[in-house]
C-alpha cells in the first residue's frame, strides 16, 4: 500500500488529500471536505489529464502566431511529447477559430484546434 | 469629428462588456478607443484555458473568451477606433486622442467609461540590487514575446513572484523548451490560484520557494545569474543564499491599475487599490465618468471584470439617457478587521441594493463577513477560507431607508 499526498484544486479551500494506493487502484481518500475532493484525487491518481494550449507559427498571416489547444484533454504525461510533435510545424493563413490544424496529435487521438482567427497579411 | 454620447477608453474585457451592456440599456452612440491594433486586450496573449467558467459555464482560452465579446460588439455594430492612444482626459470629460488615420482629435462625450486595465510592477518599482543587464522581463512581457511574437526570451529562467502570470509563464516557458529553475515568493504563501500551483509548477517539478526573494542580479550585457535568499521579518537571512546560473529573470510581483488619465482629469483615487474611488453605480468623483475592471481594482477572474463592467455600462447609459443623479453626499464604507478595501468605497443614501467587492489583507479560516448599516447587521456570510488573492463579493439587497454609516467587517464566526 502506497500513500500519496496531493492538493485539491476544486475550490479555494485547497484541501490536502491523502490517498491510499494499491498498484493503480485508489483504496481510500481522506482529507477532503466535499465529494469533489475524492473524485479529483481518484481521477488525478489514475488517469490525470490536461488541456494543452500553445501557439504555432503562421505563414502569410496578419500576425506571427496562432494560439491553439487540444480539442479534448490529453494524458498529463503526454504534454511534452505533444509539444515535441509540434516542433517545426507551421500553418498557413487564413485560419478560422476552431479550425483543426493537426489531427491525432502525437497519437493521442485528440486534434489540435485554433483558438482564434488569423487573417491574411495585408499589403 | 462627431461627439459620441459615450466614450469607452480601452477595448479589453472591461471595455467590451461595458459597451455591450450600454447598448443593451438603450444607448446607441458609443465609441470604443483601443490602443492595440485589435480588440480583446490582455486576453489575446493569455492563450491558456480556464476563462469563463462563471460566464459561459465552460473553460475557454483567453482569445476564445475575448472572441465571444468581440463577436457581440461586431454584431451590434458598435464603432471602435483601433491603434488609438488616448493622451488626456479633462475634468469636463473631454477625451484627447491620436491615431494614424485621424491625427490628433478631441471628443466631448456625455459620459466616459475608464477601462484601461492595469500594468505589471517593473524592476524599477521593486528595488532589487545588482547590475542592469538584458534578460529581465515582467512575466507579461515574456508572455507577449512567446505567445504573440513567437520567440522565447531565454533558456534558463528564474521567476520572482508567484502571481498567476508568473506561474502560467513557468509552464509556458517549460513547454517551449526552457528550463525554469525556481519560482521565488517573498510572502509565506502564494499569491496565485491553487490550480496554477498544481498544474503549472507541480506538473513540471518546478520548485516554489516561499519567503524567498532575489538579493543579487549578475551580468554585464546579458543576465548571467541571480542569488535568492530566505526572508524573515522583511530581511534576507545570511547563510541562506542560493545562487542560480540563468539568462532570464521574470518578474510577477503584482499589478498596478493604470490611472495616468484619471489622475490627469482629477479623478480622486483610492490609495489602497490605486483605482478611482467610486460609488454604488461605479461612478467616479467626476460626474459622468465611470470605471470598471482592472483600472478600478485588480481582479483575479475575468468573469468578475465582465460583470463589473456590465454594471458600469448600464449606469453610464442611464446617466446619458436620463441624466438623473442623487446630489446628496455619499456615505463612506468603513472596512474593519482585515478587510483591506471595498469597491464601491462610498454609497449614496437611499441606495437599496448594493454589490460590494472586497479583498482581505492575509489568509484566514473560519470567519464571517458582515455588513452593517448604522451598526445593525444587514448581511452576514460564513467564509471557511479567505485569501488575499481571491476577491469576495457580497450582494446586499436590504439597506434601510436612511443610513449614515456602512461598515464591512471580518469577524470570528462559525
Amino acid at each position: 500500500m502506497e500513500t500519496r499526498t496531493l492538493t485539491c484544486i476544486g475550490c479555494p479551500l485547497g484541501c490536502t488529500l491523502k490517498a491510499e494506493l494499491e498498484g493503480n487502484t485508489v483504496r481510500s481518500v481522506t482529507g477532503n471536505t466535499c465529494p469533489n475532493g475524492e473524485k479529483y484525487a481518484r481521477k488525478e491518481l489514475t488517469t490525470p489529464e490536461r488541456i494543452l494550449t500553445t501557439t504555432l507559427p503562421i505563414l502569410g498571416g496578419d500576425r506571427p502566431t496562432v494560439s491553439v489547444k487540444t480539442a479534448a484533454p490529453v494524458p498529463k504525461g503526454m504534454m511534452l511529447a505533444c509539444m515535441e510533435a509540434l516542433r517545426g510545424i507551421r500553418v498557413s493563413a487564413p485560419v478560422n477559430m476552431g479550425q483543426t490544424l493537426v489531427e491525432n496529435l502525437a497519437n493521442t487521438g485528440v486534434d489540435l484546434v485554433a483558438t482564434r482567427a488569423v487573417g491574411r497579411e495585408q499589403f | 469629428m462627431k461627439n459620441p454620447d459615450l466614450v469607452i477608453i480601452g477595448g479589453g474585457p472591461a471595455g467590451l462588456s461595458a459597451a455591450v451592456a450600454a447598448y443593451e440599456a438603450g444607448l446607441r452612440d458609443i465609441l470604443i478607443l483601443e490602443r492595440d491594433r485589435e480588440l480583446g486586450g490582455i486576453l489575446n496573449q493569455c492563450i491558456h484555458n480556464g476563462f469563463g467558467l462563471h460566464t459561459f459555464h465552460e473553460e475557454l482560452t483567453g482569445p476564445e473568451y475575448a472572441g465571444r465579446f468581440i463577436e457581440k460588439v461586431n454584431a451590434l455594430g458598435i464603432p471602435r477606433k483601433l491603434d488609438t492612444m488616448v493622451l488626456s482626459l479633462g475634468p469636463d470629460r473631454s477625451v484627447t486622442a491620436t491615431n494614424p488615420a485621424d491625427g490628433l482629435f478631441t471628443l466631448h462625450p456625455k459620459a466616459v467609461i475608464l477601462a484601461m486595465g492595469c500594468r505589471e510592477r517593473p524592476r524599477g518599482a521593486l528595488n532589487i540590487p545588482g547590475t542592469r543587464p538584458a534578460g529581465i522581463y515582467t512575466a507579461g512581457t515574456a508572455q507577449h514575446s512567446v505567445n504573440i511574437e513567437g520567440f522565447l526570451p531565454g533558456k534558463r529562467v528564474v521567476i520572482l513572484g508567484s502571481g498567476d502570470i508568473g506561474l502560467i509563464m513557468a509552464r509556458r516557458m517549460t513547454l517551449e523548451g526552457a528550463k525554469v529553475l525556481a519560482v521565488a515568493e517573498l510572502m509565506p504563501y502564494s499569491g496565485g490560484l491553487k490550480r496554477n500551483i498544481v498544474q503549472c509548477l507541480e506538473d513540471f517539478g518546478i520548485p516554489l520557494l516561499l519567503s524567498h526573494t532575489v538579493i543579487d542580479i549578475r551580468g554585464d550585457k546579458r543576465l548571467t545569474g541571480v542569488t535568492l535568499a530566505r526572508v524573515e521579518n522583511g530581511r534576507p537571512v545570511p547563510g541562506t543564499e542560493i545562487s542560480y546560473d540563468c539568462d532570464t529573470l521574470l518578474l510577477s510581483c503584482g499589478l498596478l491599475p493604470e490611472n495616468e488619465l484619471s489622475r490627469g482629469a482629477g479623478v480622486p483615487l483610492n490609495p489602497v487599490t490605486g483605482g478611482p474611488l467610486v460609488d454604488e453605480g461605479l461612478e467616479t468623483g467626476i460626474p459622468g465618468v465611470f470605471a470598471a475592471g482592472n483600472v478600478l481594482h485588480v481582479h483575479d477572474l475575468v468573469d468578475y471584470v465582465t460583470q463589473e463592467a456590465a454594471q458600469a455600462g448600464e449606469n453610464a447609459a442611464k446617466y446619458v439617457l436620463s441624466g438623473e443623479k442623487s446630489s446628496e453626499n455619499c456615505v463612506k464604507i468603513q472596512c474593519t478587521g482585515g478587510v483591506r478595501y471595498t469597491v464601491p468605497a462610498q454609497v449614496h443614501p437611499g441606495t437599496k441594493s448594493l454589490k460590494i467587492r472586497l479583498r482581505v489583507d492575509k489568509p484566514y479560516r473560519n470567519k464571517r463577513l458582515t455588513v452593517c448599516a448604522d451598526g445593525v447587521p444587514v448581511l452576514s456570510r460564513k467564509r471557511p477560507v479567505l485569501a488575499p488573492g481571491e476577491m469576495e463579493t457580497l450582494d446586499v439587497t436590504n439597506l434601510p431607508e436612511h443610513f449614515s454609516a456602512i461598515t464591512v467587517a471580518l469577524e470570528e464566526g462559525k
